[in-house]
């Protein structure tokens, strides 16, 4: 947190953080209060304990973000926006998937969501490109580009949450319930993620990299659609109806995401890292210090939401399967990945190590991950119901 | 572990050897190693699928390494001795860990280290230094509460020469590290309680006995039966509706143990709720809880994702399956068909007697489902109940054993209605299908009726002797004519007895290899002609056969029986079960589980949580001002670290200089920049 200008005039008075705030953050905070109130009062009775929890939680949180990150205030307000436009337009008949224009080509789950992986795509070619030709413009566009595909991806999840309702009311739940949601999830996950780091550091050239690991999770998902039919909206099984999923999944998926990014951060660190430190590529890419210290960074936001997500697990599993650990295999990789991240941080927090040792772990670490989330549900047998390819 | 072997008195090793030992628990390298060691030994444990039965094992592994795997305990990895050393150690070594940490983090978090030295403050890499205008007191006293008032805790120290002051933020960043690690001891107890080492021990040393044979509850012997003092265990038990269950079973290796519970659980309603596609909905049990504590029972109901806890014992719906369903079966002799049907009245899980031609059969009901919903042929978006069903198994004395899968009501295949009965030889084989074609009304009766009459032998005779004329060549004489008309009655009996296989086994008898293939030929004209005759006499009797002949769907029948007939031969029993009423019980499976460590773990839990936020999140950061007359009046060295991200405390440390500077009346900065530059 850095000195304020008024503060800097006398150092003597500080103003309290909420005096800090500009109108724009209050009216920021206005609007969220406010549609919060709202909904609670028009949809309240509708709404269980559990659900009035998660409407009071998502306040501050939301509050935090768009104080915290500028970005996400426009971010929130536009998704919001388009969703319950999408909502609207529906009115209570998913057969207007079909016949309405803009949801069937804009703002319906499945179209929104090709359109996310469309412009996911676009986004990697773009900073890449922009990486050669050396050029700021292209540059821009490719974060335009990114902030588009995640808006479109989570405005695609909300949608597919609605629509799911509209099959029938017992069919609808919350779209983090399968693998083919999951990912999408995770796209944008990990595109917020970095572009949060890409203003922080006011540096795009990591764009390409962190941009070529979400458009490899959009390759597996259009694979996963032609393949296998996964978009089909499919009921819940007993195990999955429960509200744990509802916050275990999604922050699960904020580990994912660090842990993906470092990975990517890792390998471009060990190309930076073979460069000439005069080359021109060398000054194009972000520089070794950079890398390393995001790389951290991503992990230890990936760490401590991981370990959030393994205890919110727990406790599903104390309520679903009788007891809060069983070894079970999907749990167990959890645990993998979970310590080997732990050993990461000793090794960079205590041991002070640093550079090509940390990275390689990490790129590593992304395998473990990866198996974690995709390899236990294809090759292993377990308890856990969903996502088996 | 040279610690211990040191004798008495030699005291000075001993010492020495001890703190070798501390160092060596509480070392990073210790540390890093169990982490790594045992994520191994969990991927061990996935990879290799855990407590199946053991003979699954020796299969796979063959018997010198199944012994091999076993004697690692690598079949239950997780409760396996070596695995419970490795999560011990890391419960010790970050115990000794923390014990070792705590004292500095705590100075850490106290102290304000007033007495450094400037020389030291040099050293630092975040360093300034200029002159300020007014005496040593009074810029000293300014800087403080300038670090004050950006939010640092703030002491002061003259020393003869100068006055320091030290700022510090954020300490509870090293709360965080103790939370952390105190958090992984707390959750390792938790886990060692509820991983009941004591029963693991005396189950290692023989006083508790796992039991390998299927018994009943009723059954099991004392040694293999644990009282309801038990503090910890997580078992399973099956309770038929309007049943009640006061054990649960604990699975151990490659048996079980019966566990005793202070209550009763009674089963009164088990409710399968599915969705249209046929996938289950909801799994729900109303159980009734019996306990002479209780005024009355406790009536609950529990499903998936909603346990019961009662008195520290959560009880979980686990699974579901029959419960005893009361069957009436019809059962018709294949070789005697004109026998009335015999009626059986059976259950699931019960065996019956019955007496054949080809001696006593013991009929074992496996299951019954109410319910077969597939995707139906036409599209497959759209579902089709093919109604109830049920398995069983026919062994003869010999104690070989055939699978059966029946339908009760009618399959409907393009339009035409069948009997349907699977049989296979083991579970492990698809079911190989019968497919019987019902008559008009939707009976077996024209079906048997029919094969009764190919089954007399004297009506056959007679049917041949009528049509002779078209089977046998006029001028033959009546010996040869005899002859033929035996050996005609001798294949459809051998057809309808033995079926396809028998008409095969008997050409490769009696025929040459080259004109196998035609003599097969002509055994089917003649069966076809012969037993064709016979169903024209039963359809003329049923009075459906008028001028215009034999019709479509009569005509079909008669192929459809005749395939019946050929596939009977491989059919395997002597009888043809139909199921006639059912009484569907279903059990549900329930999960009993007690884990007196569960809220230790969540505190555990808990505490990881925020430490591990406050570790990431709250930067411990510390700055110095040391104040001394310089030429203006006063010479300001400032300098700090911070414990995490050195780019976000560089951007912080040179706005607190800003703020330092303005706040002490100082516009040029003396030595920092070059200072900055040097240590780059
Ligand atoms: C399962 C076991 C353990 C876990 C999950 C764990 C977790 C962590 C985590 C997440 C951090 C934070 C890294 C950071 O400061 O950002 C950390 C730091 C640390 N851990 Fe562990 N730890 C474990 C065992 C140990 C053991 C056995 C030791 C003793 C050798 C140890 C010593 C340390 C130290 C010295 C730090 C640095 C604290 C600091 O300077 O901030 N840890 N640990």
């Amino acid at each position: 947190m850095s000195v304020t200008s008024e503060a800097m005039k006398d150092g003597l008075t500080r103003p309290a953080w909420w005096r800090r705030l500009g109108w724009f953050d209050w009216a920021w905070g206005a609007l969220v209060v406010l549609a919060s109130l709202y909904t609670s009062a028009r949809y309240g009775a509708l709404m269980d304990g559990f659900e009035m929890v998660i409407l009071a939680g998502t306040v501050p949180v939301t509050l935090g973000l768009g104080w915290m990150w500028k970005a996400m205030r426009p971010y929130t307000l536009v998704v919001a926006l388009l969703s319950l436009a999408a909502i609207a337009l529906y009115g209570g008949e998913l057969a207007r998937g079909d016949s309405n224009f803009f949801l069937k080509y804009l703002l319906s789950s499945q179209s929104a969501i090709m359109w996310m992986s469309a412009l996911f795509v676009m986004a990697t070619a773009a900073y890449w490109l922009s990486l050669f030709m050396r050029s700021e413009f292209t540059g821009r566009v490719a974060s335009a580009l990114t902030w588009c595909a995640s808006t479109m991806g989570f405005i695609g999840l909300m949608v597919r949450w609605r629509e799911s309702y509209l099959i029938g009311p017992d069919v609808g739940h919350i779209p983090v319930s399968n693998l083919y949601e999951v990912f999408i999830l995770f796209a944008v996950i990990t595109g917020l993620m970095y572009l949060y780091y890409e203003g922080r550091y006011r540096s795009r050239a990591m764009g390409a990299f962190a941009l070529t690991v979400i458009s490899a999770a959009v390759a597996f998902l259009l694979w996963y659609t032609f393949e296998h039919q996964a978009h089909e909206i499919q009921p819940l099984v007993p195990a999955l109806q429960s509200y744990w999923m509802k916050i275990h999944v999604p922050t699960n998926f904020v580990g994912y995401g660090g842990f993906a990014l470092a990975a990517m951060l890792g390998i471009a660190y060990l190309i930076v890292d073979r460069l000439e430190p005069a080359s021109v590529w060398a000054t194009r890419l972000p520089t070794l210090a950079q890398l390393d210290d995001v790389m951290y960074k991503a992990i230890a936001l990936g760490f401590a939401f991981f370990t959030v997500a393994t205890v919110l697990g727990a406790m599903w599993a104390a309520e679903a399967w009788g007891g809060y650990w069983s070894w079970d295999p999907k749990e167990t990789w959890a645990l993998i990945v979970w310590l080997n991240y732990a050993a990461w941080l000793h090794m960079r927090l205590t041991k002070g190590w640093r550079g090509r040792p940390m990275a390689w772990w990490a790129i590593i670490g992304l395998f473990v991950t990866t198996f974690a989330f995709l390899g236990v549900n294809m090759f292993l047998s377990g308890l856990h119901s969903y996502g088996t390819l | 572990m040279a610690g211990f072997t040191n004798t008495p008195n030699s005291p000075r090793p001993r010492r020495s050897s001890g703190a070798i030992l501390v160092e060596f628990l509480g070392s990073m390298n210790l540390a890093i190693t169990l982490l790594v060691a045992i994520s191994v030994a969990a991927i061990i444990g996935t990879v290799l699928q855990q407590n199946q039965p053991y003979p699954d094992y020796v299969r796979k592994f063959g018997p010198f390494w199944f012994e091999v795997f076993e004697r690692l305990g690598l079949y239950d990895v997780y409760s396996a001795g070596w695995f419970l050393v490795l999560l011990g150690l890391l419960l010790v070594s970050t115990a000794v860990c923390v014990y070792r940490n705590t004292p500095t983090m705590l100075r850490d978090m106290r102290h304000f280290r007033l007495d450094v030295q400037d020389k030291s403050l040099r050293a630092f890499h975040q360093r300034a230094e200029w002159q300020a205008p007014g005496d040593t007191p009074a810029v000293a006293e300014r800087a403080g509460a300038v670090l004050a008032a950006q939010g640092y805790r703030v002491r002061a120290k003259a020393h003869a020469e100068r006055t320091v002051v030290a700022g510090m933020r954020g300490s509870w960043n090293r709360l965080g590290y103790l939370l952390t690690h105190v958090a992984i001891v707390v959750i390792c107890i938790g886990a060692l309680v509820d991983g009941n080492l004591p029963l693991k021990l005396s189950e290692r040393l023989g006083h508790i006995k796992v039991e390998t044979r299927d018994l009943p509850a009723n059954q099991i012997p004392p040694e293999s039966t644990l009282a309801t003092d038990n503090p910890a265990f997580r078992g399973s038990v099956r309770i038929p509706e309007g049943g009640q269950a006061d054990f649960v079973f604990l699975n151990v290796r490659d048996g079980f143990l019966l566990q005793k519970l202070p209550f009763r659980v009674e089963l009164v309603d088990f409710r399968v709720d599915h969705y249209p596609s046929g996938q289950p909905k909801s799994f729900e049990s109303d159980l009734l809880i019996h306990d002479p504590e209780l005024p009355e029972p406790l009536k609950h109901t529990i499903a998936v994702n909603h346990p019961l806890i009662y008195k520290g014992y959560a009880i979980y719906q686990a699974s579901f399956s029959d419960g005893g369903s009361e069957l009436t079966v019809m059962a018709r002799s294949l070789d005697a068909p004109n026998l009335d049907p015999l009626e059986l009245k059976g259950a699931v899980y019960q065996n019956l007697k019955v007496v054949t031609p080809r001696g006593p059969l013991t009929v074992e009901f496996i299951d019954f489902k109410p319910h077969n919903v597939f995707p139906s042929e036409e599209d497959g978006d759209r579902f089709t109940d093919y109604g109830p069903s049920v398995v069983f198994k026919l062994r003869n004395e010999a104690g070989e054993a055939m699978e059966y899968l029946n339908y009760m009501a009618p399959v409907s295949l393009e339009g035409r209605h069948y009997f349907m009965s699977g049989m296979r030889a083991t579970p492990a084989e698809p079911y190989r299908y019968l497919y019987i074609p019902m008559d008009a009304n939707g009976s077996l009766e024209r079906f048997f009726t029919l094969r009764s009459r190919v089954l007399d032998q004297e009506h056959v005779r007679r049917t041949v002797a009528a049509q002779a004329e078209g089977l046998i060549p006029a001028d033959s004489d009546a010996a040869t004519r005899a002859g033929l008309v035996d050996s005609i009655v001798h294949l459809v009996g051998l057809f309808g007895r033995g079926g396809m296989d028998a008409l095969v086994g008997q050409v490769e008898k009696a025929v040459p290899e080259a004109d196998r293939n035609q003599a097969m030929e002509s055994y089917i004209t003649v069966l076809q002609s012969v037993i064709g005759s016979i169903y024209l006499d039963q359809l003329r009797e049923e009075g459906v056969l008028g001028e215009q002949g034999v019709s479509e769907a009569d005509a079909q029948f008669f192929d459809d029986t005749l395939e019946a007939f050929a596939a009977l031969g491989s059919y395997g029993s002597p009888l043809l079960m139909q199921l006639a009423d059912f009484r569907h019980v279903e059990a549900s499976g329930l999960q009993i589980a007690r884990a007196p460590g569960k809220n230790i773990v969540y505190l555990g839990c808990v505490m990881l949580m925020a430490g591990v936020f406050f570790m990431f999140y709250l930067h411990h950061r510390r700055v110095w001002v040391s104040v001394a007359p310089g030429e203006h009046g006063a010479r300001v060295l400032f300098a700090g670290s911070g414990n995490r991200d050195r780019a976000e405390f560089a951007t912080e440390f040179e706005g607190l200089q800003r703020v330092l500077m303005t706040a002490t009346g100082t516009a040029e900065v003396v030595v920092q920049k070059e200072a900055q530059q040097s240590c780059q």
